[in-house]
């Protein structure tokens, strides 16, 4: 004869045992819904890398924002040397000037952000909260700054960018610009989105 | 007369059928005819009828909408031209769809402070207050996921300004932000997926939770603007004496609030939809483009209190960086109101017998709102910034400072009877 404790104690297991089960289940179930909101195939197809021709691209000029790099804007500068040697001075007012809490491929982790001095290649998003900045290259005085040296200007919550995409202190965005995976093809074409370590 | 007797007994033999396999006369009663409500009630308890009347609206005029809407990238902002230009009466559907999003927050917003202002968030209302708060956050997000739906330029930078905000979470932020979207960026897949959570997911959660609201308001009854509680206080008959009968009385007085809310509703509708940009942005006139941000982004009138919140961090603290501040800023200010029943220790519910630092209280909190929700619809400047700063200051002590200011300021006494 089982004594009443002990039903009471066994059903209670049992209860524990299939509500344990049950919720093994339903997070098991979870998975597919979970899973059917990450990128389709189609949408990471569409992100494929894209290659730019950049032969006619003059000092001081900006191409884009092109749609690259998994459809996100993207700037290509050609700075000129005067504007390098000021990326080099000026970097006192910078929040990471050696861009070590922002995100570039360790080959643009440089005073200009980039593989190859004159050209920068930037992910046109701005990092606070993904509005696209506006390019004003030229070294003048502008609405938001006095004294601009040129860079980008986010118009949604006011960040100032240099023409490495480096960001201003005490401004809402707390890194530099991305700088996305590219590589030099050959000397007229850029690709953006993959780079020698993405390459099998 | 043997007619009336004969149609008089045919519809009580009808009735009497449905009674025997529905409870219809009797959910009737319990919720209408015998459902007794506080006979003080005042002006502000219209709105939670006039936000069923919205909501009916918006179901509506959203499954017409649906009849016509693409959704998807190529094709959702032609159709959204097309139901305005080509279908008869297209704009008037789109019109009221679009002006009722904004009532429906008027209405919500007059009808907690309503709740603000008369304690009814207090014992025994607590969950009846939370659920009304559930409500509240789904609506927010219905609201959103809907304004990515026309597929304008500001439909799609104001999303992914706020679908960013995910990515300002540590760690595994910018992985949620891509789930969320289904892509690197805003795209057709993520229009496609607010689709569904708002014309499925969401109204049936919110049906569900108006539901709940309403099963638990009948289950404690209602408050009133002398913070009586007359069920205490019963009859011979077993009912409360300072109540009527919600059918016919408040539902006559609610019927009143209803025309005189369709006039004004009308009146927008057909003479200023748009409101001057505030209903429907301009550059929401022009088709979504993704490498082009609009100049100044700011969202519709009734997220600006909180988007003003979120623009006003902006410098790191405590070891977390501006950006997530604003995240944590937003949701604080969204969600605090929850806490109010736990925050009010006052020994009397309503404000008329509150003391004066309760009074002041509630006029700053008012004061930051209105403050916040213009400061969130002009472009960012240094002195914008500093008030923001201020107010949202404001904001929180109201909810912080309660425990403190209801306790020690002195109260009038709260009546036993509804006196008139």
């Amino acid at each position: 004869m089982v004594s009443e404790d002990t039903l009471h104690t066994n059903r209670r297991y049992l209860l524990l045992a299939t509500a344990g089960v049950s919720a093994v289940g339903a997070v098991g179930a979870a998975i597919p819904f979970v899973q059917s909101w990450q990128p389709s195939a189609l949408a990471k197809a569409l992100g494929a890398p894209i290659r730019v021709n950049i032969s006619k691209l003059q000092p001081g000029e900006i191409l884009g924002p092109v749609p690259a790099w998994r459809g996100q804007p993207v700037f290509v500068v050609r700075r000129t040397a005067a504007s390098i040697a000021r990326l080099e001075a000026n970097v006192a007012n910078l929040a990471d000037p050696d861009s070590d809490g922002s995100e570039q491929p360790d080959y643009a982790q440089n005073t200009t952000r980039s593989r190859n001095p004159e050209i920068g290649v930037y992910l046109g998003l701005c990092t606070h909260l993904g509005c696209s900045p506006k390019y004003y290259g030229a070294v003048q005085p502008e609405a938001f700054a006095s004294d601009w040296q040129g860079g980008f200007f986010c118009p949604c919550h006011g960040s100032k960018f240099d023409l490495a995409g480096r960001v201003e202190k005490n401004l809402p965005a707390p890194t530099n610009l991305i700088v996305p995976p590219h590589v030099f093809e050959d000397e007229k074409t850029l690709v953006i989105g993959v780079d020698e370590r993405s390459v099998a | 007369m043997s007619e009336v007797s004969q149609n008089d007994s045919w519809l009580t033999r009808a009735t009497d059928w449905i009674d025997e396999r529905i409870p219809l006369t009797k959910t009737f009663k319990e919720h209408a005819s015998e459902y007794y409500a506080p006979r003080n009630f005042n002006f502000w308890y219209v709105f939670g009828a006039l936000s069923l009347v919205v909501f009916v609206i918006q179901i509506l005029t959203g499954i017409w909408l649906t009849m016509a809407y693409v959704p998807t990238g190529e094709g959702a902002f032609a159709s959204v031209e097309y139901i305005m230009r080509d279908i008869d009466f297209g704009y008037l559907i789109r019109y009221l769809h679009s002006t009722g999003a904004s009532a429906f927050f008027v209405v919500v917003y007059l009808h907690m402070f309503r709740g603000f202002a008369y304690g009814s968030y207090r014992k025994p209302r607590e969950l009846l207050w939370l659920i009304g708060m559930a409500i509240y956050l789904v609506l927010m997000a219905e609201g959103f996921f809907g304004y990515l739906l026309p597929w304008g330029n500001m439909s799609f930078w104001g999303a992914q300004v706020i679908v960013s905000l995910i990515g300002a979470i540590p760690y595994f932020g910018p992985d949620l932000m891509e789930w969320v979207r289904g892509d690197f960026v805003m795209s057709g897949i993520t229009l496609n997926r607010f689709f569904a959570l708002h014309v499925i997911a969401l109204p049936l959660a919110l049906v569900g939770l108006v539901f709940l609201h309403i099963v638990a308001l009948h289950r404690v009854g209602s408050n009133n603007p002398d913070g009586i509680e007359i069920k205490a206080n019963k009859g011979p008959d077993g009912n409360p004496v300072d109540g009527i009968p919600f059918h016919p009385y408040y539902i006559t007085k609610d019927f009143v609030a209803i025309v005189v809310f369709l006039i004004a509703f009308c009146a927008i509708v057909f003479y200023a939809p748009e409101m001057g940009g505030y209903f429907i942005e301009k550059p929401n006139f022009a088709e979504a483009d993704p490498l082009k941000t609009p100049d100044h982004i700011a969202p519709v009138w009734y997220y600006t209190p909180f988007y003003a919140m979120l623009r006003a961090a902006t410098f790191p603290f405590l070891g977390i960086d501006a950006k997530f501040w604003g995240l944590i800023i937003m949701i604080g200010a969204i969600l605090i109101p929850a806490a109010l029943p736990w925050l009010d220790r006052s020994k009397v519910k309503s404000m008329r017998y509150k003391g004066w630092f309760s009074k002041i209280a509630l006029m700053n909190f008012i004061v930051a709102f209105f403050v916040l929700g213009y400061l969130g619809t002009i472009p960012p400047s240094a002195f914008a910034t500093a008030v923001a700063q201020i107010m949202t200051i404001v904001y929180f002590a109201y909810f912080f400072l309660m425990p403190w200011y209801t306790s020690i300021e002195s109260t009038k006494p709260e009546p036993e009877r509804v006196k008139h």
